[in-house]
C-alpha cells in the first residue's frame, strides 16, 4: 500500500569542527500517496540529508518525518529496523554487496524479513523478471554494466514490497541511454505497485521523464515546489529557472538573440504555448484582427510526464499602436512578455 | 666445501619439515581465531561502530602496537616464562607454537581490523537502510565483503610465519631454519643449505598460489 511522507519543520544541522553547519532549515512538505516526487537542487542544498530523514538514516535536529502516519523521526530499535523494511532505498552508487550474486542481493531484505526460503525463491524470481534480469542470478554484481546494477539495486529495494521508494540520485552515475532505462523503471514501479516514490536528483531531464511533482532547493530551504508541468513552464525562483533553462532550451539566450537581432529588428514577444483548452489558433487569429504580420524567430515545445509546455518568441511587424494592441490582446490568451528590445 | 651425507640429511630434512608444518599450520589457526577475533573488536568498537568504546579500542590498540614492532627473537625469548607455563618447556617446536602465536595474532588483528575498516560504507548503508541490525551487518555485510582482502592478508601472515620459525629454529624450536643453520650453514655445507631454501621458497610458493586462489573465489 501507497503512504504519504511528511516533513514537518525539519531543521537539520551538522557539528563541523565545532562549528554549527546547517543542513537542513525549516523544511516542511508533503507528498501525496502514489506520486512520483522529485527534489532538486544544486550539491549541497541538502536534498539528500532530506531524502535520508525519510528512513532514519538522518534524525532531523528538530521537526518530524512521517511516512504515513508513523513518525519515523521518533523511532528507535526494533520498531526502526521493521520501519526501514517498508522503505525502499535505491542509491547513486547502487551499494550492491559485492560477495554476494545478484540472487542473494535481493534475498537479502526478504531474508531480514523473515520469508521462508522457498517464497524467497518465488519472489527474487519475480522481481528479476520485473527488471529483465532473469538470466543474470547468479551472476555477481562486478559482472553487470552500471543500468543492470542499478535494475538489481531497484529489484532489491522492491523486494519486501515496500509503501515509499527513496531514490538518491538514482542515476547520476548512468549513461543518458541507462539512465531512460532506470527511469523507466521507476515510472514502471510506481504505476504498477503504486509506491509512492521520492526522488533526489540535480538531472532536470530525470524530473521532467516521470516526475509528478517538484520542489527545489536552495541552502536547505524549499524555495519552489509545484506539479512538474508548473515548475517547467512557470518557474518562479533563479534557481528553478537556471534548472528548466538547463534542459529546455525554449528561450533565447543572449547570444541567439543577437543573432535574431541582426535581422528580426522588429517587437519581439515570448508567448507560452502548450496543453490548450480548444485549438483556437489565437495566434494568426489575434494578429490577423489587429492588422498585424508575425515571424517564429526561436522557441520549443517539451513534454513532461503528462503534459506539453513551450514558449515561442515571435516578431511583431506592424505600425505601433496595431503592435501594442496584439501584444494587450495575446496577453488575453496566453502568458506573454515582451523581450527587450 | 663438505661432501653432504644424504643419507643422514634426508631423514633430518623430512623431519624439520614436519616441525616446520606444525608450528606454522597450528600457530596460523589459533591466530587466525585469535586475530580475527581482536580485529573484530578493534573494528566494532571505534567510534560510530556497534560496540563503540574508546577504551577497549584504546587497550588494545595499545597492546597490539607494542608487539608488533619489538623483533620476533626478542618476543620469542621474553615470552619463554609464558611458554613454558603453557607447554611445561621452551624448547622444541611445540613450544614455539606460543610466542609465533602471540605475534600472528596481533598481525592479523591489525590486518583484519583495516580490511573491515575499508568496506564499502555504502554497503553497510544499504544494510542499514533495508533494516538490518547493527549486530547483523556486521556478520552478514561486513565480514563477508572483507573476506577477499582478508584472505590474502592471512596468506602474507602465513608466509611470515614461515619466515618466523626460522627464527624459532635458532632458539630451539627446531624445524626447516634451524637445520639450514645447524646442519648447513655452521658446517659451511652449502648444499644443504640451498636444499633447504629450495623447499622454502617451494612451500611459500605454494601457499601463496593457494592464498590467491582462494581470494579469487570468494571476490568474484
Amino acid at each position: 500500500m501507497s503512504q504519504s511522507v511528511t516533513f514537518e519543520c525539519v531543521s537539520k544541522s551538522f557539528e563541523h569542527r565545532g562549528r554549527t553547519v546547517p543542513a537542513l532549515d525549516d523544511v516542511s512538505l508533503t507528498i501525496d500517496p502514489g506520486d512520483i516526487y522529485a527534489i532538486v537542487g544544486y550539491s549541497g542544498a541538502g536534498k539528500s540529508t532530506l531524502l535520508r530523514t525519510v528512513n532514519a538514516l538522518e534524525r532531523p535536529t528538530t521537526g518530524s518525518v512521517f511516512v504515513g502516519e508513523k513518525e519515523i523521526s521518533s523511532l528507535r530499535g526494533k520498531s526502526l529496523l521493521s520501519a526501514r523494511q517498508r522503505i525502499g532505498m535505491v542509491f547513486q552508487q547502487f551499494n550492491l554487496l559485492r560477495s554476494r550474486t545478484v540472487y542473494k542481493n535481493i534475498a537479502y531484505p526478504l531474508r531480514l524479513a523473515g520469508l521462508s526460503e522457498s517464497d524467497t525463491i518465488d519472489r527474487v524470481e519475480e522481481l528479476l523478471d520485473f527488471v529483465g534480469l532473469s538470466d543474470k542470478a547468479l551472476q555477481y554484481p562486478s559482472q553487470l554494466s552500471g543500468g543492470q546494477k542499478q535494475r538489481v539495486g531497484i529489484a532489491r529495494a522492491l523486494a519486501t514490497r515496500p509503501d515509499v521508494l527513496i531514490s538518491d540520485e538514482a542515476t547520476s552515475a548512468l549513461d543518458p541511454e541507462t539512465t531512460l532505462e532506470v527511469l523507466d523503471l521507476l515510472k514502471r514501479v510506481n504505476e504498477e505497485y503504486g509506491v509512492t516514490v521520492l526522488m533526489v536528483t540535480h538531472e532536470m531531464d530525470a524530473v521532467r521523464e516521470i516526475a509528478d511533482k517538484v520542489a527545489v532547493m536552495q541552502s536547505g530551504r524549499v524555495i519552489e515546489e509545484g506539479s512538474a508541468s508548473s515548475v517547467f513552464s512557470d518557474p518562479q525562483t533563479g534557481t528553478a529557472k537556471r534548472f528548466v533553462a538547463s534542459v529546455l532550451r525554449h528561450r533565447p539566450d543572449p547570444r541567439s538573440l543577437s543573432t535574431i537581432r541582426k535581422v528580426h529588428t522588429g517587437r519581439l514577444v515570448e508567448v507560452r504555448v502548450g496543453d490548450r483548452e480548444s485549438n483556437d489558433p489565437f495566434l494568426s487569429r489575434i494578429t490577423r484582427e489587429h492588422g498585424v504580420d508575425f515571424n517564429i524567430v526561436y522557441g520549443g515545445v517539451s513534454e513532461s510526464k503528462d503534459s506539453l509546455f513551450g514558449r515561442l518568441t515571435i516578431e511583431l511587424l506592424g505600425a505601433g499602436p496595431d503592435v501594442d494592441a496584439t501584444i494587450a490582446a495575446l496577453r488575453r490568451a496566453t502568458d506573454v512578455e515582451e523581450v527587450a528590445a | 666445501m663438505r661432501v653432504t651425507d644424504f643419507n643422514a640429511f634426508l631423514p633430518r630434512l623430512s623431519d624439520a619439515i614436519f616441525e616446520t608444518l606444525l608450528m606454522v599450520a597450528v600457530s596460523f589457526l589459533l591466530a587466525g581465531v585469535v586475530g580475527i577475533l581482536l580485529g573484530l573488536v578493534l573494528y566494532a568498537s571505534r567510534k560510530g561502530n556497534l560496540l563503540e568504546s574508546r577504551t577497549v579500542f584504546a587497550v588494545l590498540n595499545f597492546v597490539i602496537n607494542i608487539v608488533r614492532p619489538i623483533p620476533f627473537l626478542i618476543v620469542a625469548v621474553s615470552l619463554i616464562p609464558l611458554t613454558r607455563a603453557i607447554m611445561g618447556t621452551s624448547i622444541g617446536p611445540v613450544a614455539a607454537i606460543v610466542p609465533l602465536t602471540v605475534v600472528a595474532s596481533m598481525s592479523i588483528a591489525r590486518i583484519a581490523e583495516s580490511n573491515l575498516v575499508s568496506v564499502d560504507p555504502g554497503a553497510i548503508e544499504a544494510g542499514a537502510a533495508m533494516g538490518a541490525s547493527p549486530l547483523r551487518i556486521l556478520f552478514t555485510i561486513v565480514v563477508p565483503e572483507a573476506l577477499g582482502p582478508l584472505t590474502l592478508g592471512m596468506t602474507y601472515i602465513f608466509v611470515a610465519l614461515v619466515d618466523a620459525t626460522a627464527v624459532a629454529g635458532v632458539i630451539g624450536g627446531g624445524g626447516l631454519g634451524d637445520l639450514a643453520m645447524r646442519y648447513g650453514y655452521q658446517r659451511f655445507d652449502w648444499l644443504v643449505v640451498a636444499v633447504i631454501v629450495v623447499v622454502l621458497v617451494l612451500l611459500v610458493q605454494f601457499a601463496q598460489a593457494l592464498g590467491n586462489w582462494v581470494a579469487r573465489k570468494v571476490m568474484h
